[in-house]
């Protein structure tokens, strides 16, 4: 297998020059935490970004950060933490889920659109996402976007690359508009709610001014936890937590987690803790639904399929769960239950036979899959970025 | 001014006019199809009042099947559509021409479902912006994307423009606040894009037609988040000896932390000009002011305007101005939102959109003023801070042909400036007509030929607002 691992933008070019030329399609790798995500790709050669690395531009006081796409997540996050700022969207840490070791880089948060807790009120990547340069199938570098935070110059090609996991060409750079990191933040807790309950009160949370950042439910029968942060200045937050306590009595008692506790537990749910170390035997599902239609969604599964277990995050609309890795791994009727309602459900975590076997991305339907189609042809006319990954 | 270039109108669609109307009265109510010059000529133009072009006929569709019917037509038939919300564009992004069909979706006004628990509502496209704030104020929600125009706008228009507003440094602009819609692409062909759920199954389609200016597809419904409104908001007015001075406090405000839902500012011109018409006690001296607001409790916001007070007064501000009433607000908020009707009346302007790094803004205010002086006119700024978004508005007299060709001109350097400092042309308005011929400035061929082939695969045949966004030269 041949394997391009260039240092620079034009290293970059001259890799998708030499597969264009020999028509062998390109594996695009990034710090490798996540090359099990997606359909198996049959690629005679690897693109690694990790070599392009380093900050490109950092203003604080215009809350903007841009790197090279291999740059690790960690040294970004390092850099807006000593000015006092993080990644608004809080992104995803997969390598506990998936089993994998390595360095995130900030390329893959972009291409992936991986948004963790936060995104209930931050928004996802792709909303912080504000710039990117890439590479299409002809070789040529190609800007998108840049480094203001308003811009609506043009197709929005930022947005198209967040979430095309590469199948839309190579990142070479990308810069994401930051926010100031709360002073301090705290949880409020209740427990022993059902899942549909517990769905109510983080509707009943998020659908105050208090603005809350993260609004998950933990089910572990009797001993479940349902959980709301909310972030920003002391005085405003006690405030807030004592409004907010008032306001959610009628679900259960409230207890409060304070700034460190509240760290942990919200870094832990970013990096998917709950489903960590699923192993061999799981598949695992994220599926996408209208909030108050998450607890019946998982109760329709749970009649056909064994579900090993699930949680929700983003006030029930965001549902990770857990089935046998057996069969179709579930997807017959998680699929049938999505759809049902409206909403996806993608295959994230499964051994390669079944994410061959089954589409790992929720079909998108005859129209929206022709397009789809188009873009990658409009963009890499030889198809050679990560064939099939996306299905 | 005819300085923008149309296409040449196809002569073969002009013969072909009475055909072309027949067949759309087969498929739409008489009512909504508009032939008569005398009612056609209400769509000549939009904001953008310069440019005027009769189109060829004005459909006003119902309902989603209509548009679909519609399209389908028009496309086997090879006509071209512009599509139109309400026609509040500033940058000419609904200006018709002679051999292309007004899509119009004025009729698409209904509220189709609130769902307060998930926090979304679902209108047809043609509801204007406030329609949906309004239809929930009472239960304490709102709409956040708050363009100046958005009593009239329509949430297709905001779509197609990916609008933004005074408050989008909290809230972030349209693309961030739509989750879904249901499309109809040029052959007819019907899509649901999003919903109520979160993020894109695959590629984001929903964030490619958001903002590509009614050139890839007609939205007739849309799904957007809506939030609850906040307990309170009370600004503050800070007057400053100089734009570095004030262009310092916003970034030390950021600085701390402090994300405040508007900053705004005012050059002295545009105080001048919004003081003698508003009355609203704004400090004639001062160069430079800002009017910056907080929300939430009145125990938030205390301390939140005394961080921000505190800065201000490390930054030399000369005037501060608290509301301590709901009238103080009003007053400090009565200038700022009659800024350009103030203008209007003292002269005829464009108003310019560029986006610059803010760390450049008193740069570019400096350079601006030189712009506007070596064509022998004049200028106020009035602009989100925060963002870098400017607004300067150019004075000249409309009926002055020649003064007109200067103030374009001007607007045209100004824009180049703020491609040449890391910004760009358009941060809300978008490139329409009238920024279109500068799109090369801010992007290289390659970029340009990408994004028109990305275009293409939805529209090949250029038939969807096909006059503006990519220069008419070197098109694929």
């Amino acid at each position: 297998m041949t394997g391009h691992s260039p240092t620079t933008e034009a290293g970059v070019i001259a890799a998708v020059a030499a597969a264009r030329a020999a028509k062998t399609p390109l594996r695009i790798v990034g710090g490798g935490t996540r090359q099990t995500i997606g359909r198996p790709v049959a690629a005679p050669a690897t693109l690694s970004l990790a070599g392009l690395t380093g900050i490109t531009l950092y203003e604080p006081a215009e809350m903007v950060i841009g790197a090279r796409a291999g740059t690790p997540l960690a040294e970004v996050e390092a850099a807006l933490a000593e000015k006092g700022q993080m990644l608004p969207f809080e992104p995803v840490d997969h390598r506990g889920l998936l089993g994998t070791v390595g360095t995130p880089t900030i390329g893959t948060i972009a291409a992936g659109n991986l948004s963790g807790p936060r995104r209930i009120s931050a928004g996802a990547a792709r909303d912080s996402l504000i710039g990117v340069r890439f590479v299409n199938g002809k070789g040529e570098a190609i800007k998108a976007g840049g480094r203001v935070m308003k811009n609506v110059t043009g197709l929005d090609l930022v947005k198209l690359q967040s979430g095309a996991w590469g199948t839309l060409g190579p990142l070479t750079e990308v810069i994401f508009k930051v926010l100031p990191r709360p002073e301090t933040a705290r949880t409020l807790l209740i427990r022993g709610l059902d899942d549909a309950r517990a769905v109510a009160a983080l509707s009943a949370a998020l659908t105050t001014p208090f603005e809350v950042s993260g609004a998950a439910h933990l089910p572990k029968g009797a001993d479940s936890v349902t959980l709301m942060r909310i972030e920003g200045f002391a005085p405003s937050l006690a405030y807030r937590g004592a409004a907010l306590a008032g306001l959610l009595r009628p679900y259960g008692a409230v207890e409060t987690l304070e700034a460190a506790e509240t760290a942990t537990l919200w870094q832990g749910l970013a990096a998917l803790s709950p489903l960590a170390g699923a192993g061999a035997t799981l598949a695992v599902w994220r599926l996408s639904v209208r909030p108050s239609d998450g607890p019946a969604t998982v109760a329709e599964i749970g009649r056909t399929v064994a579900i090993a277990g699930h949680y929700y995050d983003w006030g029930g609309g965001l549902v990770w769960l857990a089935v046998p890795a057996e069969g179709d791994g579930g997807a017959f009727a998680i699929r049938g239950a999505v759809a049902a309602r409206g909403g996806h459900a993608t295959l994230i975590h499964a051994p390669a036979d079944l994410r061959a076997a089954v589409p790992v991305f929720h079909p998108e339907g005859e129209a929206l899959g022709r397009l789809s189609e188009g873009l990658r042809r409009s963009v890499d006319p030889d198809r050679l970025f990560n064939p099939g990954l996306m299905g | 001014m005819t300085a923008i270039a149309f296409p040449v109108p196809r002569a073969d669609i002009l013969a072909r006019r009475d055909e072309i109307i027949a067949g759309l009265a087969r498929l739409v109510p008489h009512e909504a199809l508009i032939t008569s010059a005398n009612e056609c000529k209400a769509f000549e133009t939009d904001a953008f009042t310069a440019y005027r072009r009769m189109p060829l006929a004005v459909v006003l569709p119902s309902s989603t099947e209509e548009v679909s019917a519609v399209l389908a037509y028009l496309s086997a038939q090879g006509v071209p559509v512009v599509p139109r919300g309400a026609g509040t564009s500033l940058c000419g992004g609904s200006t018709p021409q002679e051999d292309a069909v007004i899509l119009g979706v004025s009729r698409l006004n209904r509220i189709l479902e609130v769902d307060y628990p998930n926090r979304v509502v679902r209108v047809q496209a043609g509801v204007t912006n406030l329609g949906i704030s309004n239809a929930v104020d009472a239960d304490g929600f709102f709409y956040a994307p708050d363009p100046s125009s958005q009593l009239a706008c329509t949430i297709a228009g905001n779509i197609g423009m990916n609008s933004g507003g005074a408050h989008c440094l909290k809230y972030g602009v349209t693309t961030n606040n739509l989750m879904g819609v249901r499309a109809v692409l040029l052959d007819g062909t019907v899509v649901d894009i999003g919903g109520a759920h979160c993020d894109a199954p695959g590629l984001d389609h929903l964030g490619l037609i958001c903002g590509s200016e009614g050139q890839l597809a007609i939205v007739t419904e849309a799904t957007v988040r809506i939030l609850k409104k906040a307990e309170g908001a009370r600004p503050v007015l800070f007057g400053f000896a100089s734009a570095e001075a004030a262009g310092e406090c916003v970034a030390a405000i950021i600085g701390a932390g402090i994300i405040p839902v508007a900053m705004e500012f005012m050059d002295k011109q545009a105080i001048a000009i919004v003081e003698d018409f508003a009355k609203a006690g704004y400090p004639l001296e001062a160069e430079a002011l800002l009017i910056i607001e907080v929300e939430g409790s009145d125990t938030e916001m205390d301390d939140a305007l005394a961080r921000i007070v505190a800065i201000a007064r490390r930054h030399g501000v000369e005037t501060i101005r608290e509301s301590k009433s709901a009238m103080e607000t009003a007053a400090i908020w009565k200038g700022r939102k009659s800024a350009f009707g103030a203008t209007g009346r003292i002269a005829d302007y464009i108003c310019m959109d560029g986006t610059v790094p803010t760390g450049q803004l008193a740069h570019v205010l400096r350079e601006t003023d030189a712009i506007v002086k070596k064509y022998g006119l004049r200028v106020a700024n009035v602009f989100h801070a925060g963002d870098g978004n400017m607004h300067p508005l150019i004075l000249y007299n409309v009926n002055d042909p020649a003064e007109a060709a200067k103030a374009e001109a001007a607007g045209m350097d100004i824009l180049r400036l703020c491609v040449d400092v890391g910004g760009c042309l358009t941060g809300e308005h978008g490139v329409g007509i009238e920024k279109r011929d500068l799109m090369p400035h801010q992007f290289a061929k390659a970029d340009l030929d990408q994004q028109m082939a990305i275009r293409a695969v939805f529209d090949p045949a250029w038939l969807l607002n096909p006059a503006k966004v990519f220069p008419l030269e070197g098109r694929n």
